[in-house]
């Protein structure tokens, strides 16, 4: 089942395996009209390595860079995203959905 | 997540058993559930999260838990090693579906055809026997044979696979329902089979049949509602 491109666990354990420094970000909670369900996930590795969404592709760069931190703190982050929070306008959460999303370490 | 964890989680859907990831938010605390340890309200958020198969966040006396369902991949049958086949396994494939191929004639269903796919050469009905399809399982029929197709279909109707569809005319599909009815099928029981397989989006190639084919067994899956199949075209006296 890991060939398939929504098996970002199983990618993310793998590049864990090989070493990398692996950061997976899950959305925990939707509002209104946003594209992707609660759990779907993203792997972002140290080295510049992605895998996976957990948008139409308006928050995965922001959210790789709070992967960065946890990468470097080892601290977990509950990130919101919406249109009433500032951050998601610079991001460009276009589609006026709001999202939650937990990025942790693979330790 | 720690690396024990990762493994047992990883564990778990290696046996194909459905499991639930619980973390605590903001905190991130996790655990696997069902668990015997664990306080029987969460337990019972897990297993109906599982039951669903929807993923989300529950307040549970007072704390946020993210539950995440890995439920074992869902099933895809197909009888019948035809072009067809060699076209909808690349797109059940890459929609997540643990997909076999059932066809005994071994010239069709050869590794070389079908690269990286569980195959078997079984009669569709003995094949169907060790399958067991449940739920999570489609079926379709390829072969355009009555007999590799009918025992197929006769098993998925006994059977809870939530799809099931077979490729064919509509003439040929009034004939077949005809000849499943023979073998005691009632008419209600046998509108399960979407017939003739697949969204009416005027396919003409193999790889287009294909796609109309897992289109429609996601729309079923995803309960889309779907326009009735139109009768037979009866020929004029």
């Amino acid at each position: 089942m890991s060939d398939h491109v929504e098996d970002v666990l199983s990618t993310a354990a793998g590049w864990r395996a090989a070493g990398e420094q692996v950061a997976i970000a899950t959305v925990t909670e939707t509002w209104g009209s946003s594209p992707r369900p609660a759990g779907s996930q993203m792997a972002v590795t140290k080295s510049g390595r992605m895998a996976g969404s957990v948008s139409g592709g308006c928050i995965e760069g922001a959210v790789a860079e709070a992967a960065m931190k946890t990468l470097d703190s080892g601290i977990p982050q509950l990130l919101d995203f919406g249109v009433t929070h500032e951050r998601a306008w610079e991001v460009g959460l276009a589609c006026g959905g709001k999202v939650k999303v937990f990025v942790e370490k693979l330790s | 997540m720690t690396p024990d964890l990762l493994a047992a989680l990883e564990k778990a859907r290696a046996a194909k058993q459905p499991i639930v990831l619980a973390t605590q938010l903001p905190g991130g605390e996790q655990c696997l559930l069902p668990d015997p340890g664990a306080p029987a309200a969460v337990n019972e958020a897990a297993r109906a999260v599982l039951e669903s198969d929807v993923s989300g966040t529950h307040k549970i006396d007072g704390v946020d838990w993210f539950m995440h369902a890995y439920n074992p991949p869902l099933r895809l049958v197909i009888v019948g090693a035809v072009h067809i086949a060699q076209a909808l396994v690349q797109f059940s494939t890459s929609c997540g579906y643990a997909t076999t191929v059932v066809d005994p004639r071994r010239s069709f269903a050869s590794d070389e055809r079908f690269p990286n796919v569980t195959i078997s050469t079984e009669w569709p009905d003995e094949a169907m026997e060790a399958f067991k399809p449940d739920s999570r399982t489609a079926v379709v029929t390829l072969t355009h044979d009555p007999k590799l197709d009918d025992p197929a279909l006769d098993r998925a109707l006994k059977s809870g696979a939530f799809y099931i569809g077979a490729l064919g005319s509509r003439r040929t599909h009034a004939a077949r329902l005809k000849r499943l009815s023979d073998l005691g099928h009632t008419e209600e029981a046998m509108s399960r089979i979407r017939g003739p397989v697949g969204l009416n989006i005027e396919a003409v190639t193999a790889p287009e049949i294909a796609a109309s084919i897992i289109s429609e067994i996601i729309a079923v899956r995803r309960g889309a509602p779907l326009p009735p199949k139109s009768a037979p075209k009866t020929t004029p006296p």
